[in-house]
């Protein structure tokens, strides 16, 4: 049964009262009746991890901050989602804001942080006023400010709002944005947990791993490790998108397979084949229909080439051509590239060059060759994970179709009827 | 022209939230786009003398971020995703039928500055594609005619209520007042979830 999404159908699911009367809020108090180093415990019992793509065990990562330092500790959330592909923490906040307020709250006080902030994207409107009425909400119901619960823990929550800038997604660009300035990743170490916002100790999680917090607290270790597979413990959301019948949110417990979820939810749209797909987003290496049956837990992802990521999972039917695919994800990068280090900023321009005159029909045998020697060049040699990002969908869809690269030149330029591909294709016709 | 009193006074509350002021700077452009319609030069100095920086700094932020803008949005900012799923699944063709409705490109407003467009990278909304926002609202599931007809009410001055926003669409400029963290009171309006949302929610339920 669905945990963060069991009461998104609820008219007024968004609402504090909707969420109280779904049980809202009483982990919270179950949580500050215990010391918060006992929280922080049970977070890494439970065996949560990272939610936000790179799957790293949430309780050790409180765990990391150093107590009785007297400094003053930040709890940030990162509520950037702009991986293309990912799309279950924008529709997870409209629906259930307050989940992730209460998760914060629970967060904080186990490693003992007095101001926490969600960094949310500014090109979703509706998803800021939720969040900033829930935050208000959460004040006047005592959940916030000082004193809460009558247990001497105070805690400020701010909502700050981002500027269009997928670079901010990676946390220590987030941090430097957070702070005012340019969002560009810094050199680590020192990581976040050491010197984060403000150059203070800070832990920077995902949403939907702050939104998993309340649930464990309230049902406890053996009822979380009760779903999932043997390391990637619990439910997660699914999200499902691009050429099938129904796409949409589906939670399940990790290590659900692409085959499953296709299945609830109808299959590759009508008449057509599964031709690639992502299994985390963009930034990760693309799979075909040979991987239907993947795990989809961090594990089974990574021991088939690629990784979980946000478990965005895009299907493309027969009707895509995957050199424009790999294209306009490489001009994604490009655009998104934040100019710090010269082979991301540098690279991802000819990658996009070259990507175009392959799809133009224009390229030769020998650049895909170059290409991948650029790929080379471009990987590994920047401060964040950008650049590994923007060679996976090209080197992934050399590896799968290598022979439709070459097509385009045969063909004197792209074989495919981009009208085929749309979601009006039959209206068209 | 200066900033009145009330808008100085909601500046100072911006910066009130955070315990260092810079941390305001995102924010208070934010907010100044929601007074000028974009980052005016005004809005520029009324920042660095706030926060006690240089204009350059100001600048040298602004212009890192794409929603801030050098020169003024339409009534109505169009963004049509072409990011790969979005421009396959239909992005491309409704790009290319807005340009040619409109008559005008990329970055570019209409005469009557009513309407501006931009190509714009995934909004997060994958399972509702092709996406189209206007003013960072969501407009789920859009084809090329959808579009024209949306930007023709919004140039009549009667724009489509969102997918899942607002029972009426705001302007851009009282949108970025939202984005600056000042309520508008509408988070009550709207659905709580779209269909794809609930997709896995029904059928676990057995509703489908």
């Amino acid at each position: 049964m669905p945990v963060l999404s069991a009461h998104w159908d609820e008219k007024d699911s968004f609402t504090i009262a909707g969420y109280q009367r779904a049980g809202g809020y009483k982990a919270l108090t179950k949580a500050l009746a215990m010391e918060p180093d006992a929280v922080i415990q049970l977070v890494k019992d439970s065996g949560l991890r990272g939610r936000g793509g790179a799957g790293f065990p949430t309780g050790s990562k409180w765990g990391f901050i150093p107590q009785g330092d007297n400094k003053e500790h930040y709890l940030v959330v990162n509520a950037d989602e702009s991986e293309p592909g990912t799309c279950k923490d924008m529709p997870l906040l409209m629906a259930n804001p307050h989940v992730l307020i209460e998760g914060m709250i629970i967060a904080s006080y186990a490693i003992r942080a007095n101001y926490a902030f969600v960094y949310i994207r500014g090109e979703v409107a509706h998803v800021v006023r939720r969040v900033q009425q829930a935050i208000e909400d959460a004040y006047k119901a005592g959940f916030l400010g000082k004193n809460i619960g009558g247990k001497g823990f105070d805690l400020e929550l701010v909502l700050h709002v981002g500027a269009g800038a997928y670079i901010c997604g990676e946390e220590t660009a987030l941090l430097d944005s957070l702070e005012g300035f340019r969002g560009q990743p810094r050199l680590r170490p020192p990581f976040p947990a050491i010197a984060g916002l403000y150059a203070k100790p800070t832990v920077v999680n995902n949403v939907e791993s702050i939104a998993s917090v309340p649930a464990i607290i309230q049902n406890g270790v053996e009822w979380f490790q009760a779903m999932g597979t043997e390391k990637s413990k619990g439910f997660t959301l699914y999200s499902l998108s691009g050429h099938v019948k129904n796409p949409g949110q589906f939670e399940a417990p990790l290590g659900i397979t692409l085959r499953e979820i296709l299945e609830l939810a109808g299959g590759v749209r009508e008449g057509h084949q599964l031709k690639f797909w992502t299994p985390g987003g963009s930034s990760t290496p693309m799979f075909t229909a040979e991987h239907l049956d993947v795990p989809l837990d961090y594990e089974g992802v990574s021991a088939a080439g690629s990784m979980l990521g946000t478990k965005a999972l895009q299907i493309f039917d027969e009707t895509t051509c995957v050199v424009r695919a790999a294209l306009r994800w490489t001009e994604f990068y490009k655009h998104e590239s934040c100019g710090k280090c010269t082979p991301c900023r540098e690279g991802t321009w000819w990658l996009v060059q070259m990507l175009q005159d392959l799809e133009d029909g224009k390229g030769t045998e020998e650049d895909l060759a170059k290409l991948l020697d650029l790929c080379d060049n471009i990987a590994g040699r920047s401060f964040c994970a950008l650049a590994d990002g923007a060679v996976a969908p090209i080197i992934s869809s050399l590896k799968y179709f290598r022979s439709e690269y070459l097509e385009h030149q045969k063909n004197g330029g792209c074989p495919f009827d981009p009208v085929a591909s749309t979601n009006f294709a039959v209206v068209n016709s | 022209m200066q900033f009145t009193d009330e808008q100085l006074k909601i500046m100072d509350s911006i910066i009130a939230r955070y315990p260092r002021s810079r941390s305001a700077i995102m924010p208070l452009l934010h907010y100044v786009q929601a007074i000028d319609g974009y980052v005016s030069p005004r809005g520029i100095e009324i920042i660095a003398e706030k926060l006690d920086l240089a204009t350059a700094e100001v600048t040298a932020v602004s212009t890192f971020y794409t929603q801030y803008r050098s020169e003024p949005a339409g009534e109505y900012h169009v963004g049509v995703c072409i990011n790969t799923l979005c421009a396959v699944m239909g992005g491309d063709a409704i790009y290319e039928a807005v340009c040619e409705h409109l008559g005008i490109e990329n970055h570019e407003t209409t005469k009557d500055g009513k309407v501006s467009l931009e190509r714009i990278e995934c909004n997060a909304a994958c399972d509702y594609a092709p996406v189209v926002m206007v003013n960072w609202e969501f407009y789920d599931n859009q084809t090329p005619q959808s579009v024209r007809d949306l930007v023709d009410a919004a140039r009549a001055g009667n724009p489509p209520a969102p997918t899942r926003g607002p029972n009426k669409l705001r302007t851009w400029k009282e949108n970025s007042q939202v984005l600056a963290g000042i309520s508008d009171g509408l988070s009550n309006e709207g659905v709580s979830a779209g269909a794809a949302t609930l997709r896995g929610l029904k059928i676990s339920k057995g509703e489908k």
